[in-house]
C-alpha cells in the first residue's frame, strides 16, 4: 500500500488482486447472495482507492482494509433494508400496448434535441449518473471511476433522473 | 469478470498522493492555530483581571479547565475517527470532561440557589452567550471540517458531531474570558442549547461539510 500512495501501479493492481479474497470473506458475513457480495467488495475498493491517502503504513493493513470493508457491508444493508420497506418487486410484463407510440424506440420524444433538452433540466449528478449509466452504457464500476461517485449514489442518481425526466414528460404533454 | 475490470481500471488511473499526517499531528496543527488567534483575540479584547478574579474560585477554575479538555479531547476524537480503522472507543473520549464540565456549572447554579434570573433580569447577557457561541464555533468549524474532509470519513457522522462539539467548546472556553457574571441555570442552558444546536447542525450537515474535496 505504501507503494501504491507513492503511484506505484503494479503495486497497486497486485496488492487489489491479492485482498480481494481476504474482503470477499468478510463481506459474505454481512450477505450470502454473490451478486450483493460483489457490488460490495467493488464499493470497497472504490473506498480503499478514495482514501488510500489515509493508510499509515507504520500501522498495520488488515484493520485498515477491514474497517472499510465492514462500513461498506453495513452501507449497504442499511440500503437494502431502506429498499424493502418502500419497494417491492415487480413482476415480468412482456406485453405491450397496441398503440404504435407504446412500441416506438424512444416513446414519446420527438428529437434527440428534445431529449437533450430535458437532461440539461435535471441537477448535475443526477444527468451525470444517466449520461455514464444509459447513454454510456458504462458498468457500474466503470462508471464509479469515470463519474467519481459510488455506485449506489450512481444508482440512487440513476433513480431519481429517471423519476425526474418522466415528471418532465407529463409536465411537457404529448 | 465485473471486479476484475475495476481493478484495471482503478491501477491504470492511480496518481501518487500525499499521506496524512497522524491524527494526533494534525490536532496538533490545529490547535496551534487556533491557540494563536484564541490568544490574539483574549489579548485584545478580554478583561483579565475579572477573568483572573473569577477563576481563583476552584469551581470556576474547574469548569475553565474542563471546557478546554472537552474541546481538546472532541477535537482529537474526530481526526482519530477520521481515519478507518481506529477504535469507535476515541468517540467517548470528551464524556469525562464535558460531565466534569457540567458537574462544576451545575455546582456553580446550585449556589445560586437556581436562580433563572441573572444580574440583568431572566434572559440578560445570557441571550449574548448564546450568540457568542454560534458566532465563534462557525469560523472554527469551516476551518476544523476543512481539515477533517481531507481523510475522507467513511463513517462522517461521529467525526461531524465530534467535530462540531469540538469547536462549539472552544467558543464555550474563550466565552469565558469575556463573561463578568457567575453561572444561572438560564446561562447554562443556554450555552448547552448553542452547543448542541451546533452539535445538531454539524450532524445534519455532515455530508455537506466533510465531502470529498
Amino acid at each position: 500500500m505504501a507503494a501504491a500512495q507513492s503511484g506505484d501501479r503494479a503495486a497497486y493492481e497486485r496488492l487489489l488482486r491479492e485482498v480481494t479474497p481476504f474482503v470477499r470473506a468478510l463481506l459474505r458475513r454481512h450477505c450470502n447472495n454473490h451478486a450483493d457480495v460483489e457490488e460490495m467488495l467493488q464499493e470497497t475498493l472504490l473506498t480503499v482507492h478514495r482514501v488510500r491517502q489515509t493508510y499509515d503504513p507504520r500501522r498495520p493493513f488488515s484493520p485498515w482494509l477491514a474497517a472499510i470493508a465492514a462500513r461498506r457491508g453495513i452501507d449497504a444493508l442499511r440500503r437494502r433494508m431502506r429498499l424493502a420497506r418502500h419497494e417491492a418487486p415487480a413482476g415480468d410484463f412482456h406485453e405491450t400496448f397496441v398503440d404504435s407510440a407504446t412500441n416506438s424506440d424512444v416513446e414519446g420524444i420527438r428529437s434527440a434535441e428534445e431529449l437533450r433538452e430535458l437532461l440539461r433540466r435535471l441537477p448535475p449528478r443526477q444527468r451525470q449518473a444517466l449520461e455514464v449509466l444509459k447513454l454510456q452504457e458504462m458498468s457500474l464500476a466503470e462508471a464509479a471511476v469515470a463519474s467519481g461517485q459510488s455506485i449506489a449514489a450512481l444508482k440512487v442518481n440513476a433513480h431519481r433522473a429517471m423519476k425526474a425526466l418522466r415528471a418532465l414528460f407529463a409536465r411537457r404533454g404529448p | 469478470m465485473e471486479t476484475d475490470r475495476l481493478i484495471k481500471t482503478l491501477a491504470a488511473g492511480l496518481q501518487p498522493v500525499h499521506r496524512l499526517h497522524s491524527p494526533a499531528t494534525r490536532a496538533l496543527l490545529w490547535w496551534t492555530v487556533v491557540g494563536a488567534l484564541a490568544g490574539a483575540l483574549i489579548a485584545r479584547y478580554a478583561n483579565m483581571g475579572v477573568f483572573m478574579q473569577r477563576v481563583s474560585e476552584p469551581r470556576v477554575a474547574v469548569e475553565c479547565i474542563a471546557t478546554a479538555l472537552t474541546a481538546v479531547t472532541a477535537v482529537i476524537a474526530a481526526f482519530e475517527l477520521s481515519i478507518p480503522g481506529r477504535s469507535s472507543r476515541w468517540g467517548w473520549l470528551p464524556l469525562p470532561p464535558f460531565l466534569l464540565w457540567l458537574a462544576a456549572s451545575g455546582l456553580g447554579c446550585l449556589r445560586n440557589g437556581l436562580s433563572l434570573y441573572g444580574a440583568d433580569g431572566f434572559l440578560g447577557e445570557s441571550r449574548n452567550c448564546f450568540v457568542f457561541i454560534t458566532a465563534v464555533s462557525v469560523p472554527l468549524a469551516a476551518g476544523l471540517f476543512w481539515m477533517l474532509r481531507r481523510a475522507r470519513p467513511i463513517a462522517p457522522l461521529p467525526v461531524a458531531a465530534l467535530g462540531a462539539l469540538g469547536v462549539a467548546a472552544t467558543a464555550a472556553f474563550l466565552l469565558q474570558f469575556f463573561h463578568p457574571f457567575d453561572v444561572t441555570v438560564i446561562d447554562l442552558t443556554l450555552h448547552l442549547a448553542a452547543i448542541g444546536l451546533m452539535v445538531l447542525a454539524g450532524s445534519g450537515l455532515r455530508r455537506a461539510l466533510l465531502a470529498s474535496p
